[in-house]
């Protein structure tokens, strides 16, 4: 059975500002419940003992000291501008709140 | 749902005797580290736009972040002043939308593992009572860019045309403070909610993790409120005002959302939950967007860095080198220089409680560096409608008029005078008397001519004091002193005016 709807796909989509076709949500729908049902198989397995993996690598605590170093130009900053206006980019109005 | 206009509020005396308003206050503060949270570049107030980015911090592709680990303890002293747990390991999380301040479309921040958790803060209230605020968390973020709205009215958003974009701000290290419900403050929320939001800031200078500036938006409070009907009642519906930026703003904001949502709830309507905006100008709050899809940011954790696990030795170390808090420094200032209660908390509300210490530390006595830092200097700064500590003058410089007014080479008329050339610029007080020749006259020849110019020309006077009656000898000794431009002694004056008339 199905865990991942059509509209959940196209919400999510929605969100991440994906424009798909609704022959490729039918698709991704179906490819998106296998991954889950996968995942749910190997949460069957992992006990409590078993700490979740977000970074793969034993690392912690790796940091950088507080020290400037040469910044980008705000020419380069701006070279690839659509548009730009006193050194700033410039962009469409923006609809909602501030 | 029906629109209550902005303008139906309930007395707010009314409002909070029928309704109990419960907080949260969310407080961002921008620390003050000389280079941004994921990369180096250099952050300094003012810079010309987009000329403090690197490609970590416009999000260009491929770009990797690194820690900036002075932020780190930053926030972890942050945790500590306010009682938190310090995580044993904590990660950052990718908060995603899009908006075109956060270039990465993500914001990195933290989301179910703060650095910092579990704590609290007393926060005294200006009548000296102690109310206090429990922390659900500290954690680590970084800000956005700046947008400027341009057309439409005053940088308003509403009826722009288009935005700039300048990046310098974004990646600055944040660090989020957010509190628990804050419950049981009544009718003195409004009050609570300001003094908590000082608390901090002060909290912040102290540590020296941030210049804290509120005008710079260095701190920036959001401000969640709502109303039920009683302390056993469920929470209400709650609203959030934004980038709330002044002390006195978060007071107004508070107690204008209870007597609006008190209109609201009276009408027999419901609170709608949203993101409201705050108007210095009007004193109002109104609805920004309300949020469909908003609330939905997708977090996961952060791929790009690794985890943050502070060693017990590193935070051990961090506590021990915590500074003595503002509460505690306040008490300790108070019982040495010995001002009443009412004295102090007048020092601390003008923003004089460092003035003062400085002053002090210069070698005045308590009592005359509150002198003119409570009055000449606080009715100069209120006339010029600036905050005291922005006058141009230093602690020092007042130690130093103090000290010639202690060694008789001014008097209180003229140290006035040596304050205006300081303010103009002039130099320190010794150099503006030198220059201003404003020293008393303290040479008796030269005022003895004064003196006896002043007899001369009022010989009834003279005559009254020789039959035995001292009172109008203030005449001689006003004439004196005008002719010497105010720059004598004026006790000095009196001994010789009553020596020559043979008194």
């Amino acid at each position: 059975m199905s865990t991942i709807s059509r509209d959940e796909v196209a919400r999510v989509a929605g969100l991440a500002r994906i424009d798909l076709r609704p022959d490729e949500v039918d698709r991704l729908a179906g490819e998106l419940d296998v991954i889950v049902e996968s995942i749910a198989r190997v949460s069957q397995v992992a006990t409590a003992d078993v700490p979740a993996t977000s970074h793969p690598i034993p690392l912690t605590n790796v940091f950088r000291d507080d020290v400037p170093q040469q910044a980008l130009s705000q020419q380069d900053v701006l070279a690839a501008a659509p548009e730009q206006e006193d050194g700033r980019f410039l962009v469409p109005q923006i609809l909602g709140e501030e | 749902m029906t629109a209550v206009p902005t303008t139906d509020l309930v007395a707010y005396d009314d409002a909070v005797r029928r309704y109990d308003p419960v907080l949260g206050i969310e407080v961002h503060v921008e620390l003050g580290t000389r280079t941004k949270m994921f990369c180096a570049a250099e952050v300094e107030f003012g810079a010309e736009p987009n000329t403090q980015t690197t490609p970590v911090s416009l999000g260009l592709p491929g770009a990797l972040p690194v820690v900036n680990g002075t932020a780190v303890e930053y926030a972890i002293r942050i945790g500590l002043a306010l009682n938190c747990q310090i995580a044993e390991s904590c990660r950052f999380a990718r908060k995603n939308y899009f908006y075109p301040d956060v270039p990465k479309n993500f914001q990195t921040s933290q989301y179910d593992e703060p650095i910092a958790y579990d704590g609290w803060i007393d926060v005294e209230l200006e009548d000296g009572e102690t109310f206090r605020v429990e922390i659900e968390r500290a954690h680590m973020e970084e800000d956005a860019g700046k947008n400027t709205h341009v057309g439409g009215t005053a940088g308003r958003i509403h009826g722009a045309e288009y935005s700039l974009v300048d990046y310098n701000r974004a990646g600055i290290p944040l660090v989020e403070i957010v509190t628990r419900p804050i419950e049981g403050a009544g009718e003195r929320a409004p009050e609570v909610a300001r003094a908590y939001v000082q608390t901090l800031r002060d909290i912040f200078r102290a540590l020296d993790v941030s210049e804290a500036r509120m005008e710079r938006g260095n701190v920036r409070a959001d401000v969640n409120v709502s109303l039920r009907t009683g302390p056993e009642a469920p929470l209400g519906t709650r609203t959030e005002t934004k980038n709330v930026n002044s002390f006195r703003s978060v007071e107004r904001t508070v107690r204008h959302e209870i007597s609006r949502q008190a209109a609201v709830l009276d009408a027999g309507d419901t609170v709608v939950q949203e993101t409201r905006h705050w108007h210095e100008d009007t004193g109002v709050t109104t609805p920004g967007r309300v949020k469909s899809d908003a609330e939905d940011y997708r977090y996961f954790p952060e791929p790009d860095l690794v985890p943050v696990a502070p060693s017990r030795d590193w935070v051990e170390e961090i506590r021990a080198g915590l500074p003595e808090m503002p509460a505690a420094r306040r008490r300790r200032l108070q019982g040495d220089w010995g001002y009443a209660d009412a004295e102090m908390r007048d020092v601390v509300n003008a923003g004089a409680l460092d003035l003062i210490e400085a002053t002090v530390a210069g070698g005045t006595t308590p009592a005359g560096a509150r002198k003119w830092w409570m009055g000449e200097l606080a009715r100069r700064a209120k006339q010029a409608d600036v905050p005291l500590e922005s006058m141009a003058v230093t602690p020092a410089q007042i130690a130093e008029l103090e000290q010639l007014i202690a060694g008789g080479k001014i008097n209180d008329k003229l140290a006035r005078q040596v304050l205006d050339g300081v303010l103009a610029g002039e130099g320190d007080p010794a150099a503006v008397v030198q220059s201003r020749g404003l020293e008393v006259v303290s040479d008796d020849g030269a005022l003895l001519t004064a003196i006896d110019e002043a007899l001369a020309a009022q010989p009834d006077v003279v005559a009254k004091v020789r039959g035995g009656n001292q009172g109008p000898v203030g005449a001689i000794i006003g004439a004196v002193m005008k002719a010497t431009k105010g720059q004598a002694d004026a006790k000095r004056v009196r001994e010789l005016v009553l020596e020559r008339i043979g008194q």
